[in-house]
């Protein structure tokens, strides 16, 4: 590992992928990386390739081809049980909506990911208290998290007890995807706040994905996907 | 624990389908065990039907058939054994009591059994209990009759009350010239016992003094004074009980028995005769295991079709686990997970309900039925099937928990509605 892997917290090289199937789909991205602490925005249109890309640079899926380093390890050569754990160790994930088990408790939702990684359920001490201490900082009520299921919450309250769960442990790197298309626009610069707060707070670097480009003004960096990425549809042509 | 945690907390958030499906597991497990309570049962009262007897001899048929209506009052004897047989069998040294048993004639839709006051204290059931008189006592004189708890409760007869034995089984002919008088009533016994009238064997002589090759003979009324004073040792008996000295000499004299020469007898060990039988009744008890097994597949086949049908909605959830790290592999055991949990519910919740339909059906199934239903923990048969059944739902889980985890392969963290 050399001195300029580390201090990437996300790098891609040289990445190929394609989707099986009739309507053959393949991604491919020479290269792209993101420094440590660094706020990036991503943005692309829906059916631009951006969920494939995430569930790349989550580990969900691996390239044909290519290089996927988080925090400096690189993903592709890793077995898929492997990349689930190592996904669970250093990478948090807030989707658009629907992020949380809806009969299970907020707080239950929050420490959910700790229990497939074990070296960040280390790094937490006493969960439940971190926990509550990252709902206070998302200035969610504490009676609330462990009491009610998370149906019972407002769309607002539940795409920040997501972050919470994606900040708990503070993995080195945090995807969130359009997570405040679901929020008015009052709300959104708020849950921006909240989250860049946290991501400092945590270390945390923070890779965000949206197609709204008025949110780059908060950003370090915006990236588009198409400056990135090269789609290739066989049979579309 | 928190894996256990969240498949408790999502049954719960689908209390409807699951609490359905888990009662109708319940259910199925609830007929499983009571048909195994009711065999068991079944098997007991019968095995308990007769007890230390060593020996019952009768006319050469078959071993069944003279257990048939010796000791359950099922069927006919072919034929009779002579009172020179019986006196010869009773003389023998290794013959500690010898009851004889005389049957043919009925009361209402009872049987009538001649025998003699020694069967009240020789006749045993249920591992060694003797008869006893809920009132009055034995028969005395030549026309009192005894009559089981059944024939009591359902002709409404109390001690006092006259009876008139029919001659045969279903005939119109009765023996209305020597009426009977009921001098005792057996406490229940959940045995035939409950089922008979029990007579002397004089009694039966008697009524019979009219009476030649099965007919009445016409004009020829003797009283039942002139009856008492003849002599009314029997011709033949159907039947006879025995007891040996030790029981080492059982099979000795049943030997000697079946090998008399002067008339073709048969001589069976109880205990043999009955496990003979209940091979028999067992294909009967066969196929209600067989179809109880069928009903408790039913029901683990509608809690994976509820699993399956539930799949669809569930796969934000998969995708929400994925995305926080869960293996596929994670998924599928977390599917299984919930299936064993209902099936474990369901069995505790089937368990319930057997002891409670015990409880309450008990007394009218040993009335009903004469079936005593012991009220018992889980056999280890019985503990064997329960975790059978949630072995079994683990693994028809496992076709769901398949599928879920091909689902969250190919969908990953990409999240459908």
């Amino acid at each position: 590992m050399s001195d300029t892997d580390t201090q990437f917290a996300l790098a891609l090289d040289q990445v190929e992928f394609h989707w099986g199937g009739r309507d053959a789909f393949g991604l491919g991205v020479s290269g792209f990386r993101i420094r440590r602490g660094e706020r990036v925005l991503l943005l692309g249109e829906s059916g631009s390739g951006k969920s494939t890309l995430l569930s790349l640079i989550c580990g969900i899926n691996a390239p044909a081809r290519g290089s996927i380093r988080v925090d400096g390890t690189e993903m592709v050569t890793m077995r898929p049980a492997a990349r689930d754990r190592f996904r669970a160790e250093t990478i948090g994930i807030v989707f658009q909506q629907f992020n949380l088990l809806p009969y299970a408790s907020a707080v239950d939702n929050i420490l959910l990911p700790l229990r497939f990684a074990p070296e960040r359920r280390g790094r937490v001490g006493d969960a439940q208290n971190a926990a509550l201490i990252l709902t206070d900082a998302l200035g969610l009520a504490r009676d609330k998290m462990a009491s009610s299921t998370a149906d019972r919450l407002s769309v607002g309250q539940q795409q920040r007890v997501a972050v919470a769960r994606a900040l708990i442990g503070a993995p080195s790197l945090i995807v969130a995807d359009e997570p405040t298309s679901a929020l008015d626009a009052g709300s959104q610069a708020n849950f921006l706040d909240l989250l860049f707060a946290q991501c400092s707070a945590a270390g945390s670097t923070l890779l965000m994905v949206s197609h709204d480009e008025r949110l780059a003004a908060r950003f370090d960096r915006s990236v588009r996907m198409e400056d990135i990425a090269t789609l290739t549809r066989e049979g579309a042509a | 624990m928190i894996l256990l945690r969240l498949a408790l907390r999502s049954l719960i958030a689908r209390r409807l389908t699951v609490g359905l499906t888990i009662f109708a597991v319940a259910l199925s497990v609830a007929l499983f065990l009571g048909v195994e309570k009711v065999r068991t049962g079944a098997k007991a009262s019968f095995g308990d039907t007769i007890s230390e007897t060593d020996l019952i001899v009768g006319a050469r048929s078959g071993a069944v058939q003279l257990l048939l209506y010796s000791v359950f009052r099922i069927g006919n004897a072919t034929n009779n054994v002579t009172w020179e047989s019986y006196q010869d069998i009773a003389a023998r040294p290794e013959v500690d009591w010898i009851v004889p048993i005389s049957l043919g004639d009925s009361h209402r839709q009872f049987r009538v059994m001649g025998t003699t006051t020694e069967y009240f204290e020789r006749y045993k059931y249920r591992g060694g209990r003797s008869l006893e008189f809920a009132e009055g006592r034995a028969f005395d004189v030549l026309f009192d009759a005894v009559i089981g708890a059944d024939v009591a409760a359902s002709l409404g007869y109390a001690v006092g009350d006259p009876l008139v034995v029919a001659h045969g089984l279903a005939s119109f002919a009765n023996h209305d010239n020597q009426p009977f008088r009921v001098a005792g009533i057996l406490a229940k016994t959940g045995t035939p016992v409950d089922r008979t009238v029990v007579v002397s064997l004089e009694a039966i002589e008697a009524i019979h003094v009219d009476w030649q090759g099965g007919a009445q003979i016409p004009g020829q009324v003797t009283s039942p004074d002139e009856i008492r004073q003849m002599d009314l040792t029997p011709g033949a008996i159907t039947a006879a009980m025995i007891g040996v000295k030790s029981r080492l000499q059982i099979f000795a004299l049943q030997r000697s028995i079946n090998q008399y020469p002067e008339e073709p007898l048969l001589a069976v060990l109880p205990g043999v005769a009955l496990q003979e039988l209940w091979g028999i009744v067992g294909i009967a008890e066969t196929a209600l295991i067989g179809v109880s097994v069928m009903v408790v597949a039913t029901a683990l086949l509608g809690m994976a079709a509820m699993i399956f049908s539930g799949l669809n909605e569930r796969r934000r959830e998969m995708a929400i686990l994925r995305a926080v790290g869960a293996r596929p592999l994670t998924i599928m055991g977390l599917l299984m997970l919930e299936a064993v949990l209902m099936a474990l519910i369901a069995v505790l919740l089937g368990i319930a309900l057997l002891y409670t339909g015990l409880w309450v059906l008990r007394p009218y199934v040993d009335t009903a039925f004469g079936l005593y239903l012991p009220i018992e923990p889980l056999s280890s048969r019985e503990g064997i099937v329960v975790i059978g059944v949630i072995l079994a739902a683990a693994l028809t889980s496992l076709f769901p928990a398949l599928r879920a985890y091909r689902l969250s392969l190919s969908d990953g963290m990409t999240v459908r509605r």
